[in-house]
């Protein structure tokens, strides 16, 4: 007997299953009650403040952002932090239309693993958009794809996520509604909330442990 | 196995001990606190119930479940592999480990893995496995095992972890935390870079996606599943739920109840290997679903409830009983109330007989689960199964004949008398001996009434009812 097939003879056994009911694929046992039916909890507040609590929220988690009024105006509010720094960018098109692959001491264009691992590795900062952001936690949605490699917010020391205003989410629950299944999409979507922390020696906080120690937020209020 | 006595009295009369836990376990407590207010998130008791009524539905359709698991998750190009045992587990990844000639593994914390002591199945066998997460990095220098389900090293101050690292990788003595942290962001970075295989944990198994989610905040989890070659995630067969949007359930809860954060910092849903266009990510992708004893907790209706868990540690931090002994004097990596019922559940009532009665039976840990879990009422009905089995056995025979001794005397009433009244006489002369020392150890000894209820009653009646 394959241990596929006992694990399942004894789920079945400890359910009291009659013998080869349900079929596999049935549809779940009818006699329970129903699945309960989702709760999603949006709040229906005006948008326009969400950027607001969102700024908050990042704030509260040692995350700073910074508002810009539109694309042309990314490049001057980041060029404090790139100074002395190298950087490396994703491949995000709105990076490009706010001028920040241009830049002179960002890389950007990686298309094979290896080198782009390699590159972020030794980077300052990594530069990305995100293709959500949601208001309530102050948190970053991005999902990978040729445009958004995981290891650029990763890796480097400082995480810049550049970003239009409309991508603001209310919430978790709101996410889910627009991507109520993100795997058809992605292999990896992750919701990065504030710097990278650990608390694990004597529960005192240290930012910066294995992901990025400092991360900004750069919201651009017109596309 | 009898309680640990010797090992528990040295943890109480640990101050440092004792500060370590009661401040950490502080620290959870009043973060919680914080996030789960009526002002915080008003819908928090329903959230619970929802939960809840998740978590009874799919674990009983668990059969349903994880087929529709196991075909989305091979839809997304990976692999399920069943494992009936840790040593299943193990040699599934040993084998595969000398197939892909990898000789170093990094990890993410899983108690999953913890629980089949997978690490040193795998360096039996010269497969190094390295702990990614801080605390667990510390604890696998120091060859000691998590004493919290969240926080494994609480038990251990900056001081400790000094002597740790000068030990084991041979750095000067440095007590700031900051820098310690930078000596292991140091050594393990490398170690991401050089590992042919990532192995983490899963939070959360969704079914209607083939994903697996882990929650984490220091980043080392999306280490391990992005830059190796090769990711495996072990979880257990009860960590799966029905949707992804059941995540608004769960996710809402979990950082909360566990740190007080109403998010970790990194929420990763992964499924499957990297897509084709996309850039990073591994090349192959294993979901290794354990077994290990947990179809046997599916019996029985009621206990079932104890694979709800989804491993927060609340119950820990609120429970008197943990505050005090620490996670190290309970018998397996489960410890706090969550591990007082699911221990006797997994190794059998008649192992670690004392675990279910280590409980005040307070409550606590009920009223602060999130999947809400009624721990107090399975710790009674785990205490019944050992009394029941102990009976069998027929070990405690002292003790029931003294309780037949007693029945009788109670039932007649002038030798009860006659005995109660030379006890309230003689009691206090008796020598605090034997077992009657050790009760009193921890307790104040009554001191029988002056008066007994019987010669009260007869005062009472016996004078006039007038005059009130």
């Amino acid at each position: 007997m394959t241990a596929r097939e006992q694990i399942f003879g004894d789920i079945r056994k400890a359910l009291k299953r009659a013998v080869g009911q349900p079929q596999l694929f049935e549809a779940p046992n009818r006699s329970a009650r129903e699945l309960p039916a989702l709760t999603l909890r949006i709040p229906q507040s005006d948008r326009n403040l969400y950027a607001d609590l969102f700024v908050r929220k990042l704030g509260n988690l040692g995350g700073k952002s910074f508002r810009v009024r539109d694309t042309s105006a990314v490049v001057p509010a980041i060029t404090e932090l790139l100074a002395q720094k190298s950087a490396v960018a994703s491949n995000s098109p709105f990076l490009r239309k706010c001028g920040v692959t241009g830049l002179a001491q960002v890389q950007a264009g990686f298309t094979e693993r290896e080198q782009l691992t390699e590159a972020c590795a030794a980077a300052d900062i990594g530069i990305t958009s995100v293709d959500y952001a949601l208001a309530a936690t102050g948190t970053f949605v991005m999902l990978s794809s040729p445009q958004e490699a995981r290891l650029v917010s990763l890796l480097p020391p400082v995480h810049i996520a550049i970003f239009p205003r409309s991508r603001i989410l209310a919430n978790l629950d709101e996410l889910l509604s627009i991507l109520p299944r993100p795997a058809d999409q992605t292999s990896s979507m992750v919701l990065i909330t504030g710097p990278s922390r650990t608390a694990d020696i004597e529960q005192i906080l240290v930012r910066g442990v294995h992901g990025p120690g400092e991360v900004y937020a750069v919201i651009v209020e017109e596309e | 196995m009898k309680a640990p006595e010797k090992e528990i009295q040295q943890a109480i009369s640990d101050p440092r001990l004792q500060l370590a836990i009661y401040t950490s376990t502080g620290r959870f407590i009043e973060g919680r606190a914080g996030v789960v207010s009526a002002e915080a998130l008003p819908d928090y008791q329903a959230l619970r119930n929802e939960a809840n009524a998740i978590k009874k539905y799919t674990i009983e359709n668990l059969d349903y479940y994880l087929e529709q698991l196991e075909s989305n998750v091979m839809a997304h190009g990976g692999h399920v592999v069943y494992c009936r045992t840790g040593q299943e587990a193990a040699d599934f990844v040993l084998d595969l480990a000398k197939k892909r000639g990898v000789h170093m593994l990094v990890k993410s914390k899983s108690m999953t893995s913890e629980e089949i002591h997978f690490n040193e199945r795998l360096e039996a066998h010269q497969l190094e496995a390295v702990e990614t997460d801080l605390g667990e990095y510390i604890l696998q220098l120091a060859h000691q095992r998590p004493s919290h389900i969240i926080a494994p090293a609480l038990h251990l101050n900056r001081y400790d972890v000094a002597d740790v690292f000068t030990k084991e990788l041979g750095v000067e003595k440095e007590v700031v935390i900051e820098k310690q942290t930078k000596i292991a962001r140091g050594v393990l970075r490398r170690k991401f870079l050089e590992a042919g295989i990532g192995v983490s944990g899963a939070n959360f198994l969704i079914a209607d996606s083939g994903a697996i989610v882990v929650v984490e905040n220091e980043g080392n989890a999306r280490l391990s599943t992005s830059i190796p070659k090769i990711h495996i995630a072990i979880a257990g067969i009860e960590k799966v739920i029905p949707r992804a949007q059941d995540l608004a359930v769960f996710l809402n809860l979990l950082g909360r109840s566990a740190t007080g954060q109403p998010l970790t910092v990194y929420t990763s849903f992964l499924s499957g290997p990297r897509r084709e266009n996309e850039i990073d990510g591994p090349d192959e992708f294993y979901l290794l679903l354990l077994d290990n004893g947990r179809t046997k907790l599916l019996a029985d209706p009621e206990k079932r409830q104890s694979l709800y868990c989804i491993r927060c540690g609340a119950c820990l931090n609120h429970c008197p009983v943990y505050r005090k002994i620490g996670g190290h004097n309970y018998p397996w990596v489960y410890s706090g109330p969550i591990g007082a019922i699911i221990t006797p559940q997994f190794h059998g009532v008649n192992q670690d007989t004392w675990l279910p009665f280590a409980s005040s039976l307070c409550g606590a840990c009920a009223e602060v689960c999130p999947v809400k879990i009624d721990i107090p009422k399975l710790l009674l009905k785990l205490r019944a199964e050992v009394a029941e089995v102990k009976r069998k056995e027929d070990s405690d025979s002292l003790e029931r004949l003294a309780f037949q001794l007693f029945a009788w005397i109670a039932t007649h009433p002038r030798i009860y008398l006659l005995l109660a009244s030379l006890g309230s006489i003689f009691f206090p002369l008796v020598p605090r001996v034997g077992p009657l020392k050790k009760w009193a150890s921890q307790r104040t000894l009554p001191e029988p009434a002056k008066q007994s209820f019987h010669q009260w009653w007869k005062s009472r009646v016996s004078q006039p009812k007038g005059g009130q």
